[in-house]
């Protein structure tokens, strides 16, 4: 894949490689008693071992200059392997905890394996590692197609991947070692958060030059929903986690907010890593895999389009009702309140335009598990909005509130909307990607279906039930006016629904290693017989006739 | 907006443009979403008239029902607390002869001092307060500081060995680590002990050794154990005759327990609790061991 580069470009990567080399180097050096040296030695070792791959085709010829009259998606590939690799490590994580709450004696005393340290790994391995690489992949294929234009350069997508994919090693590595800054969804430390600003903004970049390029006069609905989870997913970051560090050769730091208004910045940002990363980010996938599987228009144009912006501008707003009954000022529980009831209505509106666009397809949905993917994820989002709204009205938050009803709401979107969704797109997109006529076993995307469901809803019944009984216990008073139970009592009711949740996740986990299984055998097929239809080219304008200059 | 076409399915007009084979129908938006977003922007202003709402520099709106979050709880801490007084009173001022006299107010001891145990006590001594290595059963009736309620009070209010000015203090030395005694005289002391009577189940030690360790135990452990081995509720040194052992009864155990020292530690609950939550724990942690008999 080096040899695709241009001589430039290749020259380009050995200088940023050497400069990381370095960087990490120094890291290693400098904090060498602290866990910031061990991540200076993975990021070392990463990028010598990349500097080496460089090189060994360095000199290679230059790429012939047809490959402009193409899209660019060597980095779409290697996204969704990326994707599927930390899916599985992900759900895994999330399967050990599942059962550390049932087995507590599951951390066999190891620090490292201890459930504070295993859970943030569960979480940003599911969200960042497996999301956050399907949104990479899928958004860099989907833009070239809706804009008929090929990626604005190709190094820069491939800074933007594995630039992403060192963040998510570095932040994997840190909480087994105990680095965090106890952020929810936002742990990762200084330096960690440093260098995805630097990624993220060459992603933002990457993207408006090639909408820029564009031979579309309009922009489609699912870039509006990249761009949107990009620009904000920035803003979000950088100011989350504004902080000082100890010194240069430390990973703690010290967040610059402090009191109510930490927790405030916090669930600002943490509200809307769920609306724009999990939300807008799928959205955007799903407004192009599934009408394109589908062979159906969008349902309506005009609706896409209150939808988007109700969503945009709702979100932002919603962040508070995560602190309802805190020290948080009334005024911002009662703003969150209200907004988050009235973001109901654009969410509907999108799971609906999505539901709808389906009509005149439904034998499709019913032959064929990839577009019921689609399909489930829609409904399932449709599901988990309504029940966000319902449990960010105050009064239900009081007894929802810390119980694993929580937990169940946050998996019936990340299982059900985000990954059915993720999984969708993959079986659609693996087959274009790599020139394969279909995926290698349509029944096997058809267990993968149904394993996937079926976890799906045995983890949110466990939590729903879970969930509601910890609540109620928790407020049942005696006649003489004092608490019922004690909280070990509630815990000890939850174990057989702890089970349960354990037992749903690994349906799930199998269920992508089937997925797993299917996209290695896809991969390994012989090439489709016809040839590319001339619907995945870019906009023939495009091919120069001299050979291009470098990006 | 471009000419689009009529989509066969639905009757509706595409809106004319085309990414990648995607069109879209230009369908008008569904009534009802327009009514449920005008009924939330009007609910939403309802509400925001009615609670507090909007940020106005220093201050914020107060909302016409003028609710505040702080004084609704203290509100209601009030109201839940004056409910409670008609018994809480009571178990300020009885004592507690007259408190274990009166079966309807102990019903509510034996309740609420459940749940309190739980939450506060159980993670050292057990849900059903039997304890565990290292933490004392307090089923059992084998006290180290007392069994009357007062003692027991006591116990709770200042911990042992805890930060507390008033704190119980105790502690069993290291007899072989700071070298007052060799192995072997260890070795004799443990047989001696476990002859007193309080362990089953191991093989009975060589009498000489019993008769060595008696020496001994007479030298060194009496001023704290008693004569008899019975220990000493005012030092809190534990009965060595009994069935019930903190660290453990075996050879292994008490040797390691002579040889190295304990310095078992219970929090203090004064600060944490209220003197009615330490009284119902009291009557609730003595009625675990009345249970037994």
């Amino acid at each position: 894949m080096v040899a695709q580069l241009t001589s430039g470009e290749r020259q380009l990567a050995l200088v940023v490689l050497i400069a990381l080399a370095l960087v990490g180097l120094a890291m290693g050096v400098v904090g060498r008693a602290d866990p910031i040296g061990v991540h200076g030695l993975i990021v070392l070792v990463l990028s010598v071992g990349l500097t080496f791959l460089v090189l060994s085709s360095l000199y290679a010829p230059e790429p012939s200059a047809e490959r402009l009259s193409q899209y660019y998606d060597d980095p779409s590939k290697v996204g969704i392997i990326l994707a599927i690799v930390w899916g599985i490590i992900g759900m895994a994580m999330g399967v050990w905890v599942a059962a550390l709450l049932a087995w507590p004696d599951l951390t066999f005393d190891a620090g490292w394996a201890s459930f504070g340290r295993l859970r943030p790994v569960h979480t940003s391995g599911v969200i960042f590692g497996f999301g956050g690489n399907a949104l990479i992949a899928t958004s860099f294929h989907v833009l070239q197609r809706t804009s008929r234009a090929r990626l604005a350069g190709q190094f820069s997508p491939w800074f933007v991947l594995l630039g992403y994919n060192l963040f998510c090693i570095i932040a994997a590595a840190g909480y087994f070692m105990g680095v965090t800054q106890s952020k929810e969804y936002a742990e990762p430390e200084w330096y960690a958060d440093i260098w995805l600003v630097i990624v993220w903004v060459t992603y933002f970049l990457l993207y408006i030059r090639t909408l820029a390029r564009r031979k579309e006069p309009h922009i489609y609905v699912a870039n509006w929903y990249y761009m949107a989870f990009i620009l904000v997913v920035a803003v979000l970051h950088i100011v989350n986690n504004l902080a000082v560090p100890v010194s240069l050769g430390h990973a703690k730091s010290y967040s610059a907010f402090s009191g109510v208004q930490d927790a405030m910045t916090q669930w600002w940002y943490g509200h809307n890593a769920v609306a724009f990363f999990l939300t807008a980010g799928f959205l955007g996938m799903m407004y192009y895999y599934l009408p394109k599987r589908a062979g159906r228009p969008i349902f309506s144009y005009r609706l896409s389009i209150i939808s988007f912006w109700g969503i945009t501008f709702m979100y932002m707003w919603a962040g508070s009702h995560h602190l309802h009954y805190t020290a948080l000022p009334e005024w911002v529980q009662t703003l969150g309140m209200t907004f988050s009831l009235v973001l109901l209505v654009p969410s509907w509106a999108s799971a609906g335009n999505a539901l709808a666009t389906l009509n005149g397809a439904w034998h499709k949905v019913r032959d064929d598990a990839t577009l019921r993917f689609m399909m489930a994820a829609a409904v399932f989002y449709g599901l988990a909005t309504f029940e966000g709204s319902f449990l960010a009205i105050r009064q239900v938050n009081s007894l929802s509130h810390y119980t694993d009803w929580t937990v169940g709401h946050v998996h019936a979107g990340a299982l059900g909307w985000v990954a059915l969704i993720t999984f969708g797109s993959i079986y659609s997109v693996v087959p274009w990607l790599w020139k394969r006529e279909r995926m290698y076993s349509a029944a096997l995307v058809e267990v993968h279906f149904w394993l996937a469901i079926a976890g799906t809803v045995v983890y949110v019944f466990a939590m729903w039930n879970s969930g509601i009984i910890q609540g109620l216990m928790w407020r049942t008073y005696n006649e003489s006016g004092t608490l019922t139970y004690s909280f070990i009592d509630s815990v000890v009711a939850m174990h057989p629904y702890y089970i349960a949740r354990a037992f749903g996740g690994l349906l799930f986990l199998l269920g992508i290693l089937v997925c797993a299984y299917n996209i290695w055998m896809t991969i390994r097929m012989a090439p489709a017989v016809q040839p590319t239809s001339t619907a995945d080219l870019p906009e023939p304008r495009q091919i120069p006739v001299s050979p291009a200059p470098a990006e | 907006m471009d000419i689009g076409e009529r989509d066969p399915v639905t009757g509706q007009m595409t809106t004319g443009h085309e990414w990648n084979g995607i069109t879209e129908l230009y369908t008008p938006i569904p009534r009802v979403v327009i009514f449920f977003l005008v009924l939330g922007t009007l609910f939403s202003i309802g509400y925001w008239l009615l609670m507090p709402a909007w940020p106005l520099g220093t201050t914020y709106t107060k909302g016409l029902l003028g609710l505040d979050q702080k004084t609704q709880v203290e509100q209601q801490l009030e109201l839940a607390s004056a409910e409670r007084s008609a018994w809480t009173s009571k178990i300020e001022s009885m004592d507690f002869a007259a408190i274990l006299a009166d079966p309807a107010l102990m019903t509510i001891v034996n309740q609420a001092g459940s749940t309190l145990f739980k939450d506060n006590c159980a993670v050292c001594h057990g849900t059903s307060g039997t304890g565990s290595q290292g933490f004392p059963n307090l089923t059992t009736k084998s006290w180290l500081w007392g069994g009357d309620p007062q003692t027991i009070f006591e116990t709770v209010r200042v911990g042992i060995n805890s930060t507390h000015p008033d704190t119980r203090v105790s502690q069993m030395l290291s007899f072989g680590r700071d070298g007052v005694l060799e192995r072997a005289q260890i070795s004799d002391v443990v047989s001696y002990v476990q002859s007193l009577g309080g362990v089953a189940g191991e093989a009975a030690a060589d009498s000489e050794s019993v008769a060595r360790g008696k020496d001994v135990f007479s030298a060194n452990c009496v001023a704290c154990h008693g004569d008899d081995g019975k220990g000493k509720p005012d030092v809190g040194a534990p009965n060595l005759t009994d069935a019930w052992w903190i660290y453990g009864s075996d050879r292994q155990s008490i040797f390691a327990t002579i040889f190295n020292g304990h310095q078992g530690h219970m929090p203090h609950w004064e600060d944490r609790l209220s003197n009615t939550d330490r009284k119902l724990l009291t009557l609730y942690v003595l009625s675990l061991s009345e249970k037994k008999t």
